[in-house]
């Protein structure tokens, strides 16, 4: 199976390469456009901030690439948030996969949200064998409110969308490669789809 | 619901651990990898490596400690000690460090936290303040809380928040190795005030001690080593009572 996870200067990673590699695959890191096309599954991931994200997405050619692509894409934290329509976050248009609009957290709780949270409403294959409410590792600030691409939800402030979902596009805002064997799980199961 | 946070801290130095460590299923107690995915079973949240060496070839020892540590363990992690550069930090987060703590450099140039926010994101910057009181006074300590300055806690935390770190790992020089308890009061005034996690650091003895710091002192996360390293308290019997208190956390 070949792996690509979608390079463009974005982030941290590492971890999601050791995450695959405990699950006994290899991915490579890749900003070509055929690569990224040819491969079984891409990874999108994304830390750091919105606009600038889609700056580097834009000079790369990538923010045409991704939409059309047809094999299981998983964004991760930022690159689900990318995968919308906008983000409140240096107010910048998305990618458009999702029709929904990201937004800041109130301060009414701490910001950003760091730690363990819970997740609902579990449905799609991505949580096959995954209890309701269990724990995932959450860092952000920003959040997809629900729609009807939601597939799971979280409560802090708001309940939000943990995980969206529309055809071959799955994106979800904790990460996965830091929520433990939960975590790995919903990784492996992605590698399923 | 956002749970609160457990975590283990471990004292590196030239790539080894050093406080005096107690665990008899390990095979190399000086080992940070295998204690790191010990507590990693057993429940941590998170972990948090300080590193207290200073040879020449600390970053070295220190990228190839993190990247190990990346390579085992599937929970987030901190790196801290002697970070005063964008470089330092690079090289940690490549190696797949999730944050990394800043302290003394902070205080000696606070722009050092938004050049770092500026380049990798609020969410992995943690700013690390020791303080102790002097004359009912919280002031700022440097080198491990040895060095004295004029900074009032709470008015650098606030200042910490603005220029955009992420979380305060907060050390009460005065609780710290007393086994006391933590600096509750403090610690929920400084929760008030800044609007951004805050992790109690110094002080925890007993069980009840974190209870304490969640309850009263209203943390986020709750930091400690010894109690940790020597068995005093395990980690999953403090969750499931840390539950049984009706405080959540991740079981």
């Amino acid at each position: 199976m070949k792996i690509v996870i979608i390079d463009y200067g974005a982030g941290n990673i590492q971890s999601i390469m050791f995450a695959i590699k405990r699950l006994g695959f290899e991915a490579v890191l890749s900003h070509d456009a055929d690569e990224i096309r040819n491969a079984d599954k891409v990874i999108f991931p994304g830390v750091g901030e919105a606009s600038s994200a889609m700056v580097k997405l834009r000079a790369t050619g990538l923010d045409k690439v991704i939409p059309t692509l047809k094999q299981p894409v998983l964004g991760i934290c930022l690159g689900m948030q990318l995968m919308c329509h906008s983000s409140e976050e240096g107010n910048t248009e998305g990618l458009g996969i999702f029709d929904l609009d990201v937004v800041k957290f109130s301060n009414a709780v701490k910001v950003p949200q760091i730690g363990w949270n819970q997740i609902s409403d579990l449905k799609s294959r991505l949580f096959t064998n995954i209890p309701q409410k269990s724990h995932i590792y959450l860092v952000h600030s920003f959040y997809a409110p629900i729609g009807v691409e939601t597939i799971a939800t979280s409560e802090y402030d708001v309940e939000y969308s943990a995980a969206l979902q529309k055809d071959n596009f799955y994106g979800v805002q904790f990460h996965p490669e830091k929520s433990s064997n939960i975590g790995s799980e919903i990784l492996q199961n992605f590698l399923n789809l | 619901m956002l749970t609160k946070r457990i975590i283990p801290c471990l004292d590196i130095k030239n790539g080894r651990t050093v406080k005096g460590i107690n665990f008899v299923d390990l095979r190399d107690a000086g080992d940070p990898v295998e204690l790191a995915s010990i507590y990693a079973k057993e429940g941590a949240d998170e972990l948090v490596f300080l590193d207290i060496s200073a040879t020449e070839e600390k970053r070295k020892t220190l990228a190839e400690l993190v990247y190990h540590v990346a390579e085992t363990i599937n929970i987030p992690f901190t790196v801290g000690g002697g970070i005063s550069s964008v470089e330092d930090v690079d090289i940690l987060l490549k190696n797949g460090a999730d944050k990394v703590s800043i302290n003394s450099s902070a205080v000696k140039r606070p722009e050092l936290i938004n050049e770092l926010v500026a380049k990798f994101g609020s969410q992995c910057i943690v700013v690390a303040i020791d303080a102790k009181q002097i004359d009912g006074q919280w002031k700022v300590h440097l080198v491990g809380g040895k060095v004295p300055t004029e900074l009032d806690l709470f008015e650098w935390a606030k200042e910490v928040e603005k220029r955009g770190a992420g979380e305060i790992l907060f050390t009460s020089m005065d609780h710290d190795g007393t086994k006391n308890g933590f600096a509750n009061k403090a610690l929920a005034e400084l929760s008030k005030l800044v609007n951004i996690p805050v992790i109690a650091s110094g002080g925890a003895g007993t069980i009840t001690h974190f209870t304490d710091t969640f309850k009263d002192g209203k943390a986020d996360a709750a930091l400690a080593a010894s109690v940790f390293h020597f068995k005093e308290i395990e980690i999953n019997t403090l969750k499931q009572e840390l539950k049984e208190e009706g405080i959540p956390v991740r079981i």
